[in-house]
């Protein structure tokens, strides 16, 4: 493919020039294992050191409260299980129905398993009811879990707000992360968030390396056991080349945060507000304030996603969609149904996820493409008259 | 990534015959915008009795529209029991191939085709005709009816679930219907059926027992299968063996709203409260 124009960042993101070539020595001539007692091995653990301390500096954490996980799944079924283990007695979960499937089925198959499985329902914005979560937090609940942010919408929950309810229970609160770090600025030294999942292939980093960060005191289980790695929290020897590049991809999040929300911001509302304004039957979803600043999700009236995504590819403009046909499935969104989106917009739903590589240029030409695309399809669609 | 071979991306791309005849002498429409894929066929008769034109009208994915332009091209000129004779089968091979999960939107073509023969016949191209609702709804989420799925199975040769949803996507909502396509599956592939396991029903109710039993099968076996759904049911009144509710959230907007009234809660409540029960919507 000659031209790509690559607007889906909260699928996946580039891995940045400088994180390639931080990484590029321990595939090749470092290649020790960091637990070995010689000084060929053993060197390389000052790297892995220096990895947690970068990535505890963007949270705003101690970086003995850092895990390193391949994977924000991983992250996210190691904080769950993981709690549930060490808490037996407890037998009550509460999460949302627009968490990613990595939470969502985690909590469903536990349910499976004989716990009680409490999914708080979202309003049209796609926000949860404080009041209805207060009141299903209690003594038997074991864990609490609600994203920062949708990676679909990009809408940010009161994040703060929610872990101080929690807290206030004596409850642990878990976040799953994955779209917020990088995004949005985090201080997790002030916060009552108890476990936080991150990915490393969201901010620049490559696939395969990820982060559950557990505050100290919290009780928890480990999820996978083997050998003494991450101190017996998460055996399996260390992805050192992938943990490097997440400590690399960490230090230029931390020097470009700003700019997430000035630059990519400004793309994303040039990009939005001209398709809302040119495009037949377009309307934006989710909640327009409380988001985070790279990520727009609008649907397009009685035209289907697939339809509008395949027409994008044959430009190089990659995004994505929320309608059943892209997934598979045969339903549109579980988040789309969440929030109550009609059927006739839910399926074509479409998510432009935009990052710091963007350009304004990419930006001017798929708002140039897009009238003729969604004209193309509604002259197909039997419900334009 | 769907992996479309070149000639469904070339009638997904260029599509032939894509319009709405006027006055035509036969329209047929298949599928709803619930479903996520609709396809509107109109088509006109020339003096020899043959499909003179054809124009499709498609609401869904690439596989879709390509599966909807094909056909159209495979029933021109041909007559009207020339191209009630066309399966599901005969667009897939035409495109060369459909990916699994797709193939229902060739059965949507073919339903599409026979509906709009079905007008000519009985109104000559006045009205819409939609699927005439033949059989037992089985799939309420997609309003998919045991014929229906006897078709797909004979037609295609299929002997499981997955390629029943695949190919008329009955069972790919809530899934709670799975067993019956199972057991329609065993029943065309001769298998002996299972007995199916009856509840034992209470006697004699007393009008207090008879309450709490409604309220009780709604919360306990009807709701959580609407809620899978996103929507939900409220019980309203109960006269008698009349049972009033109402249907909330995505149950409320959904076409098949009135088969799920009939076949799932009215199947339901019957089955472990009493047979006379008779359910009706809350009327606005």
């Amino acid at each position: 493919m000659s031209k790509v124009i690559y607007f889906d960042n909260n699928a996946t993101t580039k891995v940045a020039d400088e994180v390639f070539e931080a990484m590029k020595p321990f595939l090749t001539d470092l290649y020790g294992n960091p637990s070995s007692m010689h000084t060929f091995g053993g060197q390389v653990e000052k790297y892995i050191r220096h990895s947690r301390e970068a990535v505890a500096q963007l949270l705003g954490c101690d970086s003995s409260e850092i895990i390193f996980t391949s994977c924000g799944t991983e992250s996210d079924n190691a904080a769950i299980k993981g709690v549930l283990a060490a808490l037996p007695e407890k037998k009550k979960i509460i999460t949302t129905r627009v968490e990613h499937p990595a939470v969502l089925a985690t909590c469903r198959e536990m349910q499976s398993l004989g716990y009680t499985l409490i999914e708080l329902g979202v309003d049209k914005y796609g926000q949860i009811d404080l009041k209805e979560l207060k009141s299903q937090v209690d003594e038997n609940t074991a864990i609490v879990s609600i994203m920062y942010a949708n990676n679909e919408t990009g809408v940010i929950f009161p994040i703060d707000k929610i872990a101080e309810i929690v807290k206030t229970k004596g409850i642990v609160f878990h976040t799953d992360a994955v779209q917020a770090v990088g995004k949005i600025p985090l201080n997790l030294s002030k916060s009552n968030i108890d476990l936080l999942s991150l990915s490393g292939h969201k901010l620049h980093a490559p696939k395969g390396v990820g982060v559950l960060y557990i505050k100290k005191g919290t009780r928890i289980s480990p999820f996978l056991v083997g050998g003494h790695q991450e101190k017996s929290r998460r055996a399996g020897t260390e992805n050192v080349a992938g943990i490097v590049a997440l400590g690399k991809a960490s230090e230029l999040a931390l020097k470009t945060i700003n700019g997430e929300n000035t630059k990519v911001k400004k793309l994303r509302d040039k990009l939005e507000n001209e398709i809302l304004k040119t495009c037949t039957g377009a309307m934006l979803n989710g909640d327009k304030i409380n988001r985070l600043p790279n990520t727009t999700n609008i649907s397009f009236e009685f035209i289907e996603g697939e339809a509008i995504l395949l027409l994008l590819n044959q430009f190089g403009i990659c995004a994505s969609s929320g309608s059943a046909c892209t997934s598979g499935s045969l339903e549109p969104s579980h988040v789309m149904r969440a929030m109550g989106v009609p059927f006739t917009a839910a399926h074509g739903s479409i998510r432009f996820s935009l990052s710091r590589y963007n350009t304004e240029d990419e930006v001017d030409f798929v708002i140039e493409k897009m009238p003729a695309i969604v004209n193309r399809l509604r002259e197909l669609s039997p419900f334009v008259k | 990534m769907w992996d479309y071979n070149k000639k469904v991306m070339e009638y997904f791309l260029h599509p032939v015959n894509a319009g709405e005849i006027e006055n035509p002498d036969g329209v047929g429409e298949e599928g709803s915008l619930a479903c996520g894929d609709m396809l509107k066929l109109t088509f006109k008769l020339g003096k020899d009795g043959r499909i003179a034109d054809v124009k499709f009208k498609t609401f869904g994915c690439a596989s879709a529209i390509a599966s909807s332009s094909v056909m159209t091209e495979m029933v021109k000129g041909l007559t009207l029991e020339e191209a009630s004779k066309i399966t599901n089968k005969d667009i897939v091979d035409k495109l060369g191939g459909l990916p699994e999960q797709k193939m229902h939107c060739s059965v949507m073509g073919m339903e599409a085709l026979q509906a709009a023969i079905a007008n000519y016949h009985k109104s000559k191209g006045k009205g819409v005709q939609t699927k005439k609702i033949e059989g037992k709804i089985v799939c309420t989420c997609f309003g998919v009816t045991d014929k229906e799925i006897e078709k797909v199975i004979t037609e295609n040769n299929l002997d499981s679930v997955e390629q029943v949803t695949n190919y008329c996507k009955a069972g790919g909502g809530c899934g709670s219907c799975r067993g019956e396509i199972q057991m329609i599956i065993d029943k065309i592939r001769g298998k002996k059926e299972k007995g199916a396991e009856t509840q034992a029903k209470p006697k004699k109710l007393t009008n207090l027992q008879k309450i709490q039993l409604i309220q009780r099968t709604i919360s306990e076996q009807i709701r959580p299968l609407l809620k899978t759904d996103g929507g939900d049911i409220d019980l309203i009144d109960i006269e008698g063996s009349k049972v009033i509710v109402a249907f909330r959230g995505m149950c409320s907007k959904c076409p098949t709203a009135e088969f799920t009234l009939k076949d799932v809660v009215e199947a339901r409540l019957r089955e472990f409260v009493s047979n006379d029960i008779v359910v009706e919507e809350q009327s606005e």
